[in-house]
């Protein structure tokens, strides 16, 4: 048996020459993300409204301020793409600039709904004990407030205004993380590289971060994008209710509350700005979908 | 002169994936004689359950399409019969039974409604005669109370009634072939000293041939008259299965045999097959199993070995290069 | 099964109790003085004064809360701000449109949701999934008011078969429903979808297929009660979703119902309105979740029959 060893080699070698190697994990998530074509277009869509976003002030056609009494109501035509308003502004203009405050407004609310959420839901999710209960129970009371009526009710309390619409929102976001980071925590928790690592020695706060929360930013990721879909809509949603920003700059949801008074005669100032938030909240929600599925073992 | 109940000639199985297309099962074939067990063996991912499945047509759910072969079950072509008359033969003719006897009944359904479900497909009796039937079954497979077994969830079953009560499913419509995947696999090992007591017993009464699909030798040695050994989807050595213990010819047998853990034996270590089964959709060139063979040869990795047949009438096969070479020296 | 429900009723318990501190806490929780927000910027301090009494903020915060308690148990909920009505007859003649249109969305959703989402994962990768999947998508992503609004715009406008506004017919009902629960039924036709792909995929249709059964059996009888199940434990979640849509959609059809009354009553101020319409969302909620809940246990052998 002495030549066991040159044996393994000899196969070893042998495989090596004739079997292929493995792919880069980046490389291959990468890989099978472009397979997606919905979720890449989604993608394309909102890199082009943030950037849209950001260079708006720039780029509008016309000051989305400006009012022009002889232009009134006007539908879609080749100077006013997507029309005007009540007061002559024009619509592009004004929801091309609402973009940046809608668009700001989720991304900050879902962040630091995201961050506080994540945060609660791994300590729960690792200390459990009284300290599980005590954030689950909380979860389970802001939970009876379904959705909206949780941001309502923040509102209710703080006042209307752009912040507090952040808040609002933040808080409704919360809840919903805590209990997925919880459960994605848990299950990570018993796999056996966390308990090798606390066979080693690591502190707990150590083997928290550095090697439970790695495994469930998987969740993190999928349900961040997705939120800022739902983000945008409540924020819509609160707006609309004429609990959010404050008339004067363009909003979205307002636009629609104050359009709706002219549904009859002039359909374009709701159909517009209603347009624009579907196809922001669609691309996030598909490309939500997108990630989940590229990181899904189970999907080929 | 032994009537055979099922022949696969040729079969060969393909599934689209991503990358390209997969072949699962490549160029397989065998008989199966009435009243016969013969042993499919294999690791995991060598193809055959994919070949139990081809032979069942259960391929619908999955991407995977035969094609190309033959499969004859008691003289009638079925590979390409409409699926309406698959029905019919399915469950009746020939009947499946699978590894996970808990996942495999519905958590949802009462198990007498299932195995009426079964009989009335097949038979053209009454409820009640169905669920007479039922009993009777449960009864031969061992079931000590029938009747409350009959009135269960799958839930309040053990995993060795569970098996049972799929075998007198399966047996319910009196096939004449069997299949068997891994049936034992899930299960303790008295229980699986049991189920396999049962099948033996069903096949002595009813002459019913048998496919037992496994990668555990010890239930070949103890079932199987032959043996078909498979690895990445080609079979690689047939015999009866004395003659396969005795002198296995392949070297893929020779070290599965080699793997098994002597009682008595004082080893260092465990012997094993170095490498492990190749991903099917990035097949080395030349033998598939030349990487991790201990005999390779040059040639192994340039040019694929064909299955030879080794003795005449004995049924004796055997894909090797190493045949070739003892051939040319006048060694056989 | 009796104790499942049982435990399920206790855990409920705690909970109610939880919310009704919750709201309680709610109007203390208002930065400033809510009897000065409620009375006005101009109100002079007797007015102020006599707001904060009617609010009953002037006595110690535990006796308020026990009167908060009493109240709930003899159905005093307080007085509205507005002309002396007690907030009791400001909600009942409100309570019917909203319990109407909130059962029949709950119908529309779960019905065609899950029949959208079964055909979508029979059909897979055909045409009617992808549909199915468009429509899912959509449903999820689309605005609701704006969905309401071009659904009047249709529906009511051009067409004229239908109300614009307002509870007059029977059909009244009609477009208001659909929009409310069209966001919860776009989330079951995914849901329904994954749950049946997902059941499809189990050891037992493989058995029930090598059975010979007919494959639409295979699904009809083995499948759909399997993925039921799944898709009832997300129900109660996403019905949460779907009875806030109320103050939406009520808001853009002009109903008289409580979820528009909660969006005035925070535009007034008046808060004991608020709180108590708060208080019946939630414990809506709760009920509704429970009422799944114990769905799920009929429908789970593993429950029912223990």
């Amino acid at each position: 048996m002495a030549d066991l060893n040159t044996e393994s080699q000899k196969s070893k070698i042998a495989a090596d020459e004739v079997l292929p190697k493995a792919k880069s994990k980046t490389k291959e998530f990468i890989q099978k993300f472009l397979t997606r074509k919905t979720a890449v277009i989604s993608a394309g869509v909102i890199v082009l409204l943030v950037i849209a976003a950001i260079l708006s002030p720039y780029i509008v056609p016309y000051n989305p301020d400006m009012a022009d009494y002889n232009m009134m109501l006007q539908g879609p035509s080749a100077s006013h793409w997507w029309g005007t308003d009540e007061f002559g502004r024009d619509i592009f203009s004004r929801l091309l600039v609402g973009a940046r405050l809608s668009l700001t407004v989720a991304l900050i609310s879902v962040i630091i709904g995201t961050a506080v959420g994540t945060v609660l839901g791994l300590l729960a999710g690792y200390y459990g004990g009284w300290l599980e209960a005590l954030v689950m129970r909380g979860c389970d009371v802001l939970f009876s407030f379904p959705d909206i009526l949780l941001a309502i009710a923040v509102v209710a309390i703080i006042g209307p205004g752009v912040i507090n619409v952040v808040i609002a929102v933040a808080v409704f976001t919360v809840p919903s993380f805590a209990r997925i980071m919880r459960s994605a925590t848990l299950s990570v928790k018993e796999s056996l590289y966390v308990e090798v690592a606390r066979s080693l020695g690591c502190k707990n706060n150590r083997i928290l971060w550095l090697h439970i929360f790695p495994g469930t930013i998987q969740s993190m990721i999928v349900n961040f994008t997705m939120r800022i879909g739902t983000a945008i809509l409540a924020a819509a949603s609160l707006s609309f209710l004429g609990f959010g920003a404050n008339v004067t700059e363009p909003d979205w949801g307002a636009m629609l509350s104050q359009g709706r008074n002219y549904l009859n005669t002039a359909p374009h100032i709701v159909l517009f700005p209603g347009i624009l938030i579907f196809i922001t909240v669609l691309a996030f929600n598909l490309l939500g979908d997108g990630l989940r599925d590229t990181l899904d073992p189970k999907i080929k | 002169m032994a009537e055979i109940i099922l022949e696969v000639k040729n079969l060969t199985t393909k599934f689209k994936r991503d990358k390209g297309t997969v072949t699962a099962v490549d160029n397989v074939s065998f008989e199966i004689n009435k009243g016969e067990i013969l042993g499919l063996v294999g690791e995991s991912g060598c193809g055959k359950s994919v070949t139990s499945l081809s032979i069942m047509r259960l391929l619908i759910d999955t991407s995977g399409k035969i094609t190309s072969g033959k499969i004859i079950l008691d003289g009638k072509n079925i590979d390409d019969v409409p699926e309406r008359e698959m029905r019919q033969i399915r469950g009746k003719k020939m009947a499946m039974i699978f590894q996970e006897p808990m996942t495999s009944l519905n958590p949802c359904m009462r198990i007498d409604k299932q195995m009426t479900e079964a009989i009335l497909l097949h038979n053209n009796i009454t409820k009640k005669e169905a669920y007479e039937r039922a009993f009777q079954v449960l009864k031969s497979v061992g079931i000590p109370d029938p009747k409350n077994t009959l009135q269960s969830f799958p839930h309040q079953l053990s995993g060795g009634m569970s098996q049972r009560v799929m075998i007198a499913m399966a047996m319910s419509c009196e096939p004449e072939l069997l299949i068997a995947d891994e049936p034992t696999t899930a299960l303790d090992v008295t229980i699986q000293a049991q189920i396999l007591e049962l099948m033996m017993k069903i096949r002595n009464e009813k002459n019913m041939g048998i496919l037992m699909i496994t990668h555990d030798l010890g239930v070949v040695a103890t079932m199987c008259s032959r043996v078909v050994v498979m690895y990445a989807g080609r079979v690689m050595e047939e015999a009866p299965v004395e003659e396969l213990f005795a002198n296995p010819l392949h070297p893929y047998t020779k070290g599965l045999i080699a793997s098994v853990p002597k009682l008595g034996a004082n080893v260092a270590s465990l012997p094993s097959i170095p490498g492990s089964v190749p991903d099917l959709s990035v097949m080395p060139k030349g033998c598939k199993f030349a990487p991790r063979c201990e005999s390779q040869m040059a040639i192994c990795h340039k040019e694929e070995p064909e299955l030879m047949l080794v003795t005449e009438g004995k049924m004796r096969k055997c894909r090797c290069h190493l045949l070739n070479s003892n051939k040319e020296e006048g060694n056989v | 099964m009796g104790r499942y429900v049982l435990k399920r009723l206790l855990n409920a318990i705690p909970l109610l109790f939880a919310i009704l501190f919750f709201v309680f806490l709610f109007i203390h929780l208002i930065p400033g003085d809510p009897a000065r927000l409620v009375a006005g910027i101009d109100a002079t301090k007797e007015e102020v004064a006599l707001i904060r009494e009617q609010l009953g903020l002037n006595k110690p915060l535990l006796t308020q809360y026990f009167e908060y308690m009493k109240g709930l148990l003899t159905f005093d909920l307080g007085d509205s701000i507005k002309g002396g009505m007690s907030v009791a007859e400001m909600i009942a003649p409100r309570f019917k449109p909203t319990i109407i249109l909130t059962i029949l969305s709950i119908l529309w959703a779960t019905l065609l949701g899950v029949v959208i989402g079964i055909v979508s994962a029979v059909k897979r990768g055909k045409i009617l999934d992808y549909t199915g999947m468009v429509i899912a998508i959509s449903g999820i992503s689309i605005p609701g008011f704006w969905l309401g609004l071009i659904l009047i715009q249709i529906f009511s406008v051009s067409l004229g078969w239908l109300p614009t506004g307002g509870i007059t017919t029977w059909k009244s009902y009609i477009l208001p429903s659909l929009t409310m629960g069209s966001g919860v039924m776009a989330i079951l036709a995914r849901f329904t979808r994954s749950a049946m792909l997902e059941t499809m995929r189990e050891d037992y249709i493989r058995t029930a297929r090598a059975k010979g059964l007919r494959e639409m059996l295979v699904i009809g009888r083995h499948a759909f009660k399997n993925s039921l199940i799944q898709v009832v434990t997300v129900l109660g979640l996403q019905i949460g979703g779907l009875l806030t849509g109320s103050v939406l959609v009520e808001t853009v059809f002009s109903i008289p119902g409580l979820g528009r009354l909660l969006v005035d009553s925070i535009n007034y101020r008046d808060y004991k309105v608020v709180q108590a319409l708060l208080l019946f969302f939630a414990f809506e909620y709760v009920i509704v979740n429970l009422v799944v809940d114990v769905l799920y246990g009929v429908l789970n052998p593993k429950i029912r029959y223990n």
